[in-house]
């Protein structure tokens, strides 16, 4: 589904990814780990296309095509969904406005018919059971006030709406509380198909007993310093990510920054 | 200068009051009006005394602080501008004036053409227990005059301001409009004024004098339109005075001709205990000006002054805001949003006054622009003068465009960035349009912003 290769990528002239390979086949959870500053959430944001982000060298394969010749919107109407670190608030547009909009761009751009306000209320009223979100929450304007666990729920929300084949879940636990890390999480699960494939990118072990990788990757100064099973993530979480940076500066010959 | 420009250069200029001179078509229409529409004394007095103050003030120029981003020369130089006359009004239909109604008002629609009250348009089966009649007319009726002269001029002041001295010189018509003591208006009150004409180029003038008595509630809504779509100049005033714990909502919808010049004042006098809500919507006109000021005059007042602008290609909107607390324990709140697009020029210059002694004042005040275009510009000048210690007051204003995180967002699902930027400009507007209680307005907002969104992509 993605392949990527030898990816490159800086941010005001500052290179963050520095040779990223990574491959994702359908019905595949990735976990990307790693500290804070190693390039995790650069890669979510570069897969999503955020325009801050530079692609300097490599490519991004998506279901046969080049990823990086299309725009975010056309990424998303293909099916690519990004959950945000920080989801965005838009006052004065209501989240089932918004959300009518993005679906029905989405059928559009396959073909099929769209929905008109009151087919995607009875919709949307369904698709909310996924993340326990009460019917008040569709009127008001996207993400305003809206607590951290309730933005977070409303990423995943968006997430059942649209579908996607690829789920990019950029630190979704941060900020969550066990209960609400919970509910997302069993979100995240219920979407799950054999057809879909979803990165789960986070700092914590923690999200990943709710979310079972298939895969680990650990990043540690914009390549992947290791790689493995599920397990992987459990000896992170005793051994911390020092190790991790020690080993990934010597396996590369590099010096260490910090 | 040819000879003739000289002439009415000199009256307006030089301030010579010279009665006979041709060109001043508000000077003729005066006198006309001293002749065709005698009243009781005080309002021949109040008439004169207005004019008078008109031909020594004339029309603002930039050279006057307060009018400094806004230019009325063209108004003032052109003499193809005429008042209006009655006769018009016959030539009117109700049928043609249907699609202005909004419906939840029908039952209590008020229409003045080019600023007279037509009683054969409007219809007020719907106004039971409030007072309407022709202002001009009201003054000699035996029950209301002594209240017209009581609160007529008293808050649009016309000593200092030549627009609101012309509206007051030429006052024969108008409307009237008493909101008795604990009166509780269910249906809002629609009050149309219909400018413009094909043929000719008029200046109106119309007036409207609102009283809500003690404990009374009302809900007015005013909307400016035209049938013809051409060249005219209104030069409006609306005065409103609320007793003791009265009640009002105030939409102003302004959807004037796209060529249209559009002044207007709003004075609000508030009471004890009064709430007084306000949102004006500035859509049309080629040059809009509102002066709108709100004075409280007494204890535990509240008060709500919100606005939107809409300024297209061409277009000049100013606001010009005016919060006065004079008493203790008042409040006031008050977000302006702009949305500006090609050439589009706004101007909002917001003073909140603290008066001495005011206590416990809690003033609020925002005023947030949109710039869509890097041709538009906007002036804001937010101002707070405290003269009390004990208050809380704040104000702020910004200038902005589109938010790029915004607009990534709703791009990473799925939303193509041309209609991304018109969400979000609607997601702007929406602060103030959907306070608007009453649907159809809503509604009809929202469809102009999403129109004038839509132009603007095609463009």
């Amino acid at each position: 589904m993605l392949e990527i290769r030898n990816l490159h990528a800086t941010v005001d002239g500052n290179e963050i990814l520095k040779g990223i390979d990574l491959t994702i086949n359908k019905g595949e959870i990735h976990a990307i780990m790693g500290p804070n500053g190693s390039g995790k959430s650069t890669l979510a944001k570069v897969l999503a296309g955020h325009p801050q982000y530079e692609v300097t060298g490599g490519e991004v394969i998506y279901e046969g095509r080049n990823l990086l010749e299309l725009s975010p919107d056309e990424r998303a109407r293909e099916g690519i969904f990004m959950a945000f670190q920080y989801p965005i608030e838009v006052p004065g547009v209501s989240n089932a406005q918004f959300l009518r909009l993005a679906y029905n761009e989405k059928r559009k751009h396959l073909g099929e018919e769209e929905l008109d306000p009151l087919e995607f209320k009875d919709f949307l009223k369904e698709r909310a059971k996924v993340v326990e979100m009460d019917a008040s929450f569709m009127s008001r304007s996207v993400n305003e006030g809206f607590s951290g666990g309730e933005k977070k729920r409303n990423e995943i929300l968006q997430m059942a709406v649209l579908e996607p084949k690829l789920a990019v879940l950029d630190e979704t636990d941060s900020g969550l509380d066990i209960d609400a890390l919970r509910v997302v999480a069993g979100g995240v699960n219920q979407l799950r198909t054999p057809e879909n494939a979803i990165i789960v990118v986070t700092h914590y072990q923690r999200l990943l007993n709710y979310i079972v990788p298939d895969y680990v990757h650990v990043l540690a100064h914009g390549r992947i310093a290791r790689e493995g099973g599920k397990e992987l993530a459990l000896e992170l979480e005793e051994k911390g990510y020092d190790w991790i940076k020690t080993s990934a500066g010597q396996e590369n010959g590099a010096v260490a920054r910090n | 200068m040819p000879a003739k420009k000289m002439a009415r250069w000199l009256v307006i200029k030089k301030m010579v009051s010279d009665l006979a001179t041709p060109e001043n078509n508000y000077q003729a229409a005066f006198r006309a009006l001293q002749q065709t529409k005698p009243s009781a004394p005080w309002v021949e007095l109040v008439r004169e005394s207005a004019m008078d103050r008109f031909q020594s003030l004339g029309f603002p120029s930039v050279t006057n602080e307060e009018w400094k981003y806004t230019n009325l020369a063209p108004l003032a130089k052109d003499a193809s501008f005429r008042p209006a006359t009655e006769e018009r009004l016959s030539a009117i239909t109700k049928d043609a004036i249907s699609s202005f109604v909004y419906p939840e008002t029908g039952t209590s629609h008020l229409v003045l053409v080019n600023g007279f009250l037509s009683p054969e348009l409007s219809t007020i089966t719907g106004i039971e227990g409030a007072v309407a009649l022709d202002l001009f007319a009201a003054v000699s009726d035996g029950k209301y005059g002594r209240l017209v002269r009581e609160y007529l001029a008293r808050n649009a002041c016309y000593k200092n301001n030549g627009l609101r001295a012309l509206n007051t010189a030429l006052l024969q018509s108008g409307l009237f409009l008493l909101i008795p003591r604990n009166t509780n208006l269910q249906t809002p009150i629609q009050i149309t004024y219909l400018s413009g004409s094909p043929d000719s180029t008029d200046a109106s003038f119309p007036r409207v004098l609102v009283l809500a008595e003690e404990n009374s509630s009302a809900t007015i809504v005013e909307s400016y339109v035209t049938i013809a779509g051409n060249r005219y100049f209104t030069d409006a005033v609306m005065e409103l005075v609320l007793k003791e714990g009265a009640r009002l909502k105030h939409y102003r919808v302004q959807r004037e001709s796209s060529k249209a010049f559009h002044v207007a004042s709003t004075s609000a006098e508030l009471g004890r205990g009064s709430s007084y809500d306000a949102t004006s919507i500035n859509l049309g006109a080629f040059l809009a000006r509102h002066d709108i000021s709100v004075v409280m005059e007494d204890e535990g007042a509240e008060c709500w002054v919100d606005g939107l602008y809409l300024v297209g290609a061409d277009q000049h909107s100013d606001t010009h805001s005016v919060i006065d607390h004079k008493k203790p324990h008042c409040t006031s709140h008050q977000l302006y949003k702009g949305i500006l697009d090609g050439n589009g020029r706004a101007v909002f210059n917001g003073k909140i006054f603290v008066r001495e002694g005011a206590q416990k004042t809690d003033a609020m005040q925002t005023n947030k622009n949109l710039l869509l275009s890097s041709q538009a510009r906007v002036d804001t000048k937010p101002q707070l003068e405290i003269f009390a210690d004990d208050v809380k007051c704040a104000h702020g204003a910004a200038v902005g465009q589109i938010d790029e995180e915004e607009l990534f967002y709703l791009q990473a699902r799925g939303i193509n960035p041309d209609l991304a930027r018109n969400l979000l400009t609607y997601g702007f507007a929406e602060e103030v349009i959907g306070k608007i209680t009453i649907d159809s307005i809503r509604s009809q907002l929202d469809a102009t912003v999403l129109h004038q969104l839509h132009a603007q992509i095609e463009a």
